[in-house]
């Protein structure tokens, strides 16, 4: 086997490796939302090809209000569902629209676009 | 300059006023600010680090804080141009603006400037703030006083941007910025005042260019998609028609082209450069989403289909424009092609098809669309014995409605006066108009044909039908089909799955691959990465369950989740509760039978009129039926109603005997023939009176709870479904087998109390059968709630019944079958569309990798691939929409 293909195999198989560790096994950052005087745990979350921030944690039993601000005409991202909740909402681009939420049950709720292509998660603590 | 640390004013530094502890200065606007200080120091040096983490705070003598939200800052370049905007201002002192909280924080004079003038300098720059208009009704207010009472009262609460109280109509327009101050707090302060507030229209968040679209949030939503249309396809253009010389000139040797253009010429070479630098507006312009998509899902540690495509023609570009520029990298001339074709062509295609979806999309909402739209805009109302006119927000509870021919009925309610013919097709699905009189409830959104009348609000704002079906709509259409789960695990491993396979296609052709193998291990990596379509596989059940979902709302049938609708069509068994399912729920005049030469009509006028005082359902049957033969009942006296047996009474001076058989042997009446026809009316189902008169044997009269008009023809629709049909009741066993008997249905669960209902649906299923009940939201909750599926008979304006998967909004049985017969097709298209997208990704990158080629000597072309992967998603998408055209089988 010639030099320049066990490179070809190195380096390709090392890409295979990093791919698979930066998508799928990296911890992704959470956040830590902070309630405010009134109770209310408010985030304001970009969507831009992805949620930023997409994993975010908050409190139980107390309201929480979720920004969305959809900075992109893809019409992927047209819709955000929260599936386990029932709740859906229609992004405007480039508009704040606001989500309601309060959710009592500790546990972990997925969000995702209307096409199952985004996904973010509210832990719920 | 300086600031006083106890009135937080300006003051001219050197101050006569100064105190001076730990080595700091502390200068004073007076003496009486100064003594303060030395007297409580702790106090105010602590207050500038407390007012601070206040996002707003005023004092007396006029400075204010404020931290406003700012919607849409993309980059650390735009804040300069907020901050000299806000900065023109007078009577500014600070301001900054944080791209990461979104914030701008601005210290002001409030003497010289205000808040709304801030928010429209941060409009004037092309930002929006995020500043909300709150729409509230004031209750108790009499004259022009209460307004500047309100109006001051709410301008002086923190947040609040500007009050407006409008006397006539009771409300308050408040402009306030959220997160400062919320609804609760300006309720709270209004009522501070002593007025009571109610809802109009909750909160709206301001519109960027609210005059001009004049808050259609929907049709905004319609707008943005036709735009994002225009300009794809506007991109396709560019690149399709770019595309064309290029392809030309990229197989010089399929077209025969003159010697000139063929490989390694210098006209070529040119040639090759122009191309190199043309693909660079279809990559960055045409393509410019692939990029930026798939740098935020990278960040996002994501991976979707703008990362492959985005990576593809970039691999594409890089090894083409090498070729070009640097062929003696190569190790030999062979290896230095070029693949600018594979650029034009991939981004032309995608795109395309990228704009056709959103199309197709466009439809798929459709239905929930023409709901909202069904709302009327403006309602007349009488309020102090005069009419106005006032937005639909504005109704209140009990508020009285005039509705004119012609008009669409604004909220739900009760008539109260007038009765009119009502067109209620848009809501319940049933196109015959209704004829509706006083004391029949209406329903909002419905449509007014031919009289006029006016009715009592009883349901307003979010609590209306039609709200309460976009609500039910909308959860249902979010909600996920249990097929869907599956889907999702696969989606998340989908993306980066293929980047991981392209990546070792390149390597096995590399190693093994033919001469020139670096270049087929460019091809089939750059192939496999543009024939993947994650789109088509996320999309597949969300956009069916959407059409599906919205089109049972376009016949009266809300389907409440993915859930619902996946079982239904899984269902072997329906149980059909009897009263006011199967039948119409209360009883009516069904035969009139005469002996011993009376006539059917004194037979009747008789009856009816002794059973007019009566309440008895059955009394109530009698009575209807001798008004609809327009017979004018008369007054009964020494009215006698004896237990058990009928009733006894006096008429005109005919003594009159009402009752069961019980009753003729007291009175000792000879029945004749009328015992046998008794008999057979009860094995009808029916319930048969015996009617004397003067002692003497006069007739029988019948009634019987009716069994609907379409419950025979729909009960056949379910057989042919597959469904084994059950029918339930309370009802004894003849009567139950009777109705049985005529609508066909061949198993009978009789004389069920209703509390047992839930635990014979259990029978069922224990029997290992998927079973649907089909009842009232009432009585029967329990049994819905048991059965797999639970399909609730509408109750008028009540749409929400908690213990039903699928609701029927127009009473009849026809709905259900509807309802199955559409569950079966949204998940047969649910299926295809799976399948589909299941079976091109896993055909297409094997192929596309190149496995089939040492044995076909098959081998994908990365054009073909593109044009795959455009077409892939919105096939899916079209499919979709074939749901639109479902029509019911009846």
């Amino acid at each position: 086997m010639a030099i320049d293909q066990i490179i070809v195999i190195i380096v390709g198989v090392g890409l295979s490796v990093l791919v698979a560790w930066y998508f799928w096994f990296s911890e992704k950052k959470a956040v830590k939302i902070q309630s405010s005087d009134t109770g209310l745990q408010e985030a304001v979350i970009k969507v831009k090809g992805g949620y930023t921030p997409d994993v975010l944690i908050f409190e139980a039993g107390k309201p929480i209000k979720l920004n969305f601000i959809r900075e992109e005409t893809a019409a992927c991202s047209e819709d955000v569902i929260f599936p386990d909740l029932g709740k859906k909402a229609s992004l405007t681009a480039f508009k704040t629209v606001p989500v309601e939420l309060q959710i009592d049950e500790p546990g972990e709720y997925n969000f995702q676009c209307g096409m199952g292509m985004l996904h973010g998660k509210l832990i719920i603590e | 300059m300086t600031k006083d640390p106890v009135c937080g004013m300006n003051v001219v530094s050197p101050s006569q006023f100064f105190v001076e502890k730990d080595g700091e200065k502390y200068e004073f606007c007076s003496d009486s600010c100064k003594t303060k200080f030395i007297e409580e120091p702790e106090k105010y040096l602590a207050q500038p680090e407390e007012e601070q983490t206040a996002t707003y705070s005023i004092n007396s003598k006029g400075k204010e804080k404020i931290d406003i939200p700012i919607v849409g800052i993309h980059c650390s370049s735009c804040i300069p141009t907020i901050e000299s905007e806000i900065k023109k201002l007078p009577g500014i002192n600070f301001t900054s603006v944080n791209i990461a909280t979104e914030k701008a924080h601005i210290e002001f004079n409030n003497s010289e400037v205000k808040a709304v003038d801030i928010i429209s300098a941060i409009k004037k720059a092309g930002y929006q703030a995020g500043q909300a208009t709150l729409k509230l009704g004031i209750v108790g207010m009499h004259d022009a006083s209460s307004i500047s009472q309100i109006e001051g009262g709410l301008q002086k609460t923190s947040g609040v941007l500007n009050a407006s109280v409008d006397l006539v109509s009771g409300t308050a327009i408040v402009k306030y910025i959220p997160g400062v101050v919320d609804l609760n707090k300006i309720k709270n302060e209004i009522r501070k005042l002593g007025y009571d507030t109610f809802d109009t229209s909750g909160v709206k968040t301001d519109k960027l260019k609210d005059s001009k679209t004049g808050g259609e949030e929907v049709d905004e939503n319609q707008v943005a998609r036709e735009k994002e249309y225009k300009t794809l396809m506007q991109k396709f253009i560019f690149a399709a028609v770019l595309a064309l010389p290029v392809v030309f000139f990229s197989y010089p040797t399929v077209w025969n082209l003159p010697a000139q253009f063929q490989r390694g010429t210098e006209t070529l070479q040119l040639i090759w450069i122009a191309m190199s630098i043309l693909s660079l507006p279809v990559m960055f312009w045409s393509g410019s989403q692939f990029y930026t998509g798939a740098w935020a899902a990278i960040r996002n540690r994501s991976a979707n289909m703008n990362t492959l495509v985005s990576t593809g023609i970039t691999a594409a570009w890089l090894y083409s424009a090498v070729a070009t520029y640097f062929p003696s990298v190569f190790p030999s001339a062979e290896l230095a092609d070029q693949f600018f074709d594979v650029i034009f062509v991939v981004v032309a295609l995608v795109i395309l098809g990228m704009a056709l979806e959103i199309r197709a999309k466009g439809k798929s909402s459709e239905a929930i669309k023409k709901l909202m739209g069904l709302q009327a805009k403006t309602a007349l109302v009488l309020r102090d014995g005069k009419e106005i006119d006032i937005p639909i927000e504005e109704v209140v509870l009990d508020d009285i409605v005039i509705v004119r021919p012609g008009e669409k009925i604004p909220v739900d309610g009760v008539i109260v006066d007038g009765s009119s013919s009502i067109d209620e097709s848009m809501i319940t699905g049933e196109s015959i108009p209704v004829e509706k009189d006083i004391d029949d409830e209406v329903i909002g959104s419905t449509i007014n044909k031919t009289g006029s009348f006016k009715f009592k609000a009883t349901k307003v704002g979010k609590d209306t039908t039609l709200s309460q079906i976009i609500q039910l709509v909308e959860q249902a259409q979010s909600s996920k089909a249990p097929i869907q789960k599956i889907v999702d695990k696969i989606s998340g491993f989908f993306a980066p799955g293929v980047i991981i396979i392209a990546l070792l296609t390149f390597v096995v052709w590399y190693v093994f691959g033919p001469a020139p193998s670096l270049v087929y291990a460019l091809i089939t990596f750059v192939t496999v990465l543009v024939i993947a379509c994650p789109c088509a596989l996320g999309i597949a059940t969300p956009i069916s369950l959407m059409v599906g979902v919205g089109k049972g709302a376009e016949n009266g049938i809300l389907i409440r989740s993915g859930d619902a609708l996946e079982t239904a069509q899984k269902l072997d068994t329906i149980v059909l509760d009897k009263t006011g399912t199967v039948t119409e729920g209360k009883p009516s005049l069904t035969d009139v039978i005469t002996a011993n030469n009376f006539t059917e009509d004194d037979v009747l006028l008789l009856s009816a009129s002794v059973e007019k005082s009566s309440e008895h359902p059955l009394a109530e049957a009698i009575v209807n039926g001798a008004k609809d033969k327009s017979l004018e009942l008369k007054d009964a006296h020494n009215f006698n109603a004896i237990p058990g047996h009928g009733v006894d009474a006096e008429i005109d001076g005919r003594n009159v005997l009402l009752g069961n058989i019980k009753m003729m042997k007291k009175y000792k009446i000879d029945l004749g023939l009328l015992e046998e026809k008794s008999t057979r009316l009860a094995d009808e189902g029916k319930t048969p009176m015996f009617v004397a008169i003067d002692k003497k044997a006069a007739g029988i009269i019948a009634v019987a709870d009716l069994v609907k008009e379409d419950s025979v023809e729909s009960i056949i629709q379910l057989k042919k479904l597959g469904l084994e049909v059950v029918m339930i009741t309370g009802d004894n066993v003849r009567t139950a087998k009777a109705i049985a008997k005529q609508v066909g249905v061949d198993r009978v669960m009789a004389e069920i109390l209703p509390q047992d209902k839930a635990l014979n649906v259990q029978k069922l299923q224990n029997e290992g059968k998927i079973v649907a009940m089909v009842g009232d939201g009432l009585n029967d909750a329990p049994a819905l709630a048991q059965a797999d599926i639970g399909l609730a008979i509408g109750t008028g304006t009540d749409v929400a019944i908690e213990a039903s998967d699928i609701t029927l909004i127009n009473g009849s049985l026809k709905g259900v079958v509807l309802a199955i017969q559409l569950s079966k097709a949204t998940m047969k298209n649910i299926k295809q569309n799976l399948f589909g997208a299941f079976f091109y990704n896993g055909l297409g990158i094997p192929i596309a990798a190149g496995l089939f080629y040492p044995f076909f000597g098959l081998l994908l072309s990365p054009l073909l691939a593109g044009a795959a992967m455009a077409f892939s998603s919105v096939t899916v998408v079209t499919n979709a929409n074939r749901l639109r055209k479902f029509k019911p089988k009846i």
